[in-house]
């Protein structure tokens, strides 16, 4: 069960901003100027172990997207090591067939989805072009498994625009599940949906994950979701990981005062309407981060030194690290 | 009580008369809103909480239209007004904010031009009373330097900046009444909060009424008096935020409630709604939740009339949950 399935070591990426080749041209030979960077991923670190859910926690602009696409491995990284089951990620892609124990599920079904293939061909196409099953009972195989997302029968020969939007997702899973993958990464699979919608996608994917023991890697900007499906969760603020612990014990004592403050910005159902007043500030732009640790203009216990140091991941406790300059290990509550 | 309601709808009736048949998004909707009140609208797609928000704005376009009820705001009735004089009241008195402020905000206009056309379309003021009360709009709002702001446009600014704008012009006449459709939905957490608190604030202090509308009950928990839940195009339950919250009554409202990852235990399967919701085109008389509630009997299909559980607390439900 602690089996280690995936593992990145520093990883980044980095994108050339709003550049053409013409301009790419004269900044480099006639102005000497870079052109602008963004460092959407900046040295993440974590592992995911066999059969457990880490959830990626942060606002617009932190690199969950971008993290989640890297560890999919349709994202080349910039710098870093990725490994799957301990071998090197890029030279296990290349085995087209063993690169399908890796399965996304988007947050968009509807742009996800090919809306001019039948349900039938979108979950069953992959399965039999790499020989998991013969193209004779490929019909059965896809019934099959449209019955394990909970979709009817006569799905296969329907086509995405005739689901209504939780079922498009529910295709989605299928889609994924039909490779029989090992690890499945989840990017906002339920962010577009329904309450009511949502309840039945999370029961879903518990009920996968009990059944076949899938390693999931879980991206959402909704604590709620996050703390009902992972086992741990890192939270990550524009592209640097500032804390990663178990779920319980981040919801129950979070360090960083970033995640504190992503805590209390929470709504929370209750008759009791409180009246609180919220951190102000904004959400830097990734394209010009703030020196030292990027949260520095927003924390509520900054110091001189936040400005100055990059702050690296510290453990705290046994399995619980956090990126804080000021936030000692002892003085844990405040 | 009843006299403070400055803002009332009354049987409204919105249908869309379409090709397939007739969809009727908005059934039988009744509701009261006070100054200095948030009332919040909450419902799952389809459920026509943002039909009756464009209803109220006289929005609603061919093949809709309102079939019947009544709106009215300091007794004057809206629904019988021609567009020339619906146009005295959008945006003077009453003022709606959308979910995606790119899409409200002209995007080659500075944000100067467009709050001065706002202000210039019901009042001629002078340019300097106008500036004055746009740097004082934005700063109720929370935006920092808004003499800076004033001479941006909508891309130089982020999504919580520009929603802030949306709602300052919103703010600018002093409107009576403001509808806001999924206003914070497409934030982020820590920002939601920060507009919400402001909303909050200029409600209090302005004394002026709201409508929110939105999918999001742990939103509207924290900041609206009074809720109203709806789906598929009619009212299940009104009452006062603790009673929707804390006591819901309407076997809907309690499945919504328990569907929320918040209330149920980590790791455990959510209680969820089975089915899905059912077509506006195929709907009977009774209950609209009926096929998907397990206190249904036969006596479901019947039209359900309002019950009256307290001074503010109203139920349409023929097996409603006894606490």
């Amino acid at each position: 069960m602690n089996e280690m399935i995936f593992e990145a070591k520093d990883l980044s990426r980095s994108f050339a901003v709003g550049s053409s080749p013409l301009q790419d041209f004269t900044d480099h030979f006639l102005r000497n100027r870079q052109p602008a960077v963004l460092r959407a991923v900046d040295n993440v670190s974590m592992t995911l172990n066999e059969g457990e859910t880490l959830g990626v926690v942060g606002e617009s602009g932190c690199g969950k997207s971008t993290l989640a696409r890297m560890i999919a491995g349709i994202l080349p990284a910039s710098s870093g090591e990725r490994r799957f089951r301990g071998e090197d990620y890029d030279s296990f892609l290349r085995r087209k067939r063993d690169a399908l124990k890796v399965q996304m599920v988007f947050q968009d079904p509807m742009s996800s989805l090919n809306p001019r293939l039948r349900v039938g061909e979108i979950v069953g196409e992959a399965a039999v072009l790499h020989g998991l099953v013969p193209r004779s009972r490929v019909k059965d195989y896809v019934v099959d498994i449209l019955a394990r997302v909970g979709l009817p029968a006569d799905s296969v020969g329907r086509y995405p625009h005739q689901f209504s939007g939780g079922q498009r997702q529910r295709v989605g899973i299928a889609r994924a599940l039909a490779v029989k993958p090992d690890m499945l990464i989840c990017d906002e699979a339920v962010a577009a949906l329904d309450v009511s919608v949502q309840a039945q996608i999370i029961n879903l994917l518990l009920d996968i994950r009990r059944d076949s023991g899938l390693a999931m890697i879980f991206i959402s900007h909704d604590l709620g979701v996050i703390r009902h499906l992972c086992d741990r969760v890192a939270v990550m603020y524009l592209g640097r990981v500032v804390e990663l612990a178990k779920t319980s014990e981040l919801f129950a004592s979070p360090t960083h005062p970033y995640t504190r403050m992503l805590l209390d910005g929470m709504p929370k159902i209750s008759a009791q309407r409180r009246r609180f007043m919220p951190i102000q500030g904004e959400i830097p732009s990734p394209l010009n981060p703030p020196s030292g640790c990027h949260f520095h203009p927003r924390c509520p216990m900054v110091t001189d030194h936040c400005h100055r140091v990059r702050p690296e991941l510290r453990e705290i406790e046994p399995g619980h690290v956090h990126a804080c300059l000021n936030v000692e290990p002892h003085s844990k509550r405040l | 009580m009843s006299d403070t309601f400055f803002f009332k709808v009354d049987g409204l009736n919105t249908w869309f008369f379409t090709r397939k048949g007739t969809i009727k998004s908005v059934r039988d909707i009744s509701f009261e809103v006070a100054r200095g009140e948030v009332l919040g609208i909450v419902g799952e797609s389809g459920s026509g909480k943002s039909v009756t928000g464009m209803s109220i704005m006289g929005q609603i376009d061919e093949p809709g239209r309102i079939v019947s009820g009544s709106i009215s705001l300091d007794g004057q009735e809206l629904t019988g007004l021609d567009f020339e004089e619906m146009r005295h009241y959008r945006g003077n008195r009453i003022a709606m904010v959308f979910q995606n402020p790119l899409m409200t905000l002209n995007p080659l206009m500075r944000v100067r031009d467009q709050m001065y056309e706002a202000i210039s379309a019901h009042e001629s003021v002078p340019r300097k009373e106008m500036y004055d009360r746009c740097i004082e709009a934005l700063r109720s709002v929370g935006i920092p330097s808004p003499e800076e702001r004033l001479n941006a446009y909508p891309h130089e600014m982020s999504g919580g900046m520009r929603q802030r704008v949306v709602i300052a012009i919103a703010l600018l006449l002093g409107p009576d009444l403001i509808i806001a459709d999924e206003p914070t939905t497409a934030l982020d957490v820590t920002i939601q909060a920060q507009i919400i608190y402001q909303i909050r604030r200029q409600i209090d202090e302005r004394g002026l009424g709201m409508i929110w509308i939105t999918h999001d009950l742990s939103t509207l928990s924290e900041l609206a008096d009074r809720i109203m839940v709806m789906y598929a195009g009619a009212m299940m339950e009104i009452g006062t935020t603790e009673e929707i919250i804390g006591a819901a009554r309407h076997p809907y409202t309690r499945k919504l409630l328990e569907s929320v990852p918040s209330r149920n235990a980590p790791g455990e399967k959510l209680k969820q709604i089975p089915g899905n919701m059912p077509s506006l085109l195929t709907l009977g008389e009774g209950c609209p939740f009926a096929n998907r509630c397990e206190r249904m009997t036969d006596i479901c299909r019947q039209p359900v009339q309002a019950r009256q559980l307290s001074e503010t607390h109203r139920i349409w439900c023929y097996h409603p949950f006894e606490d």
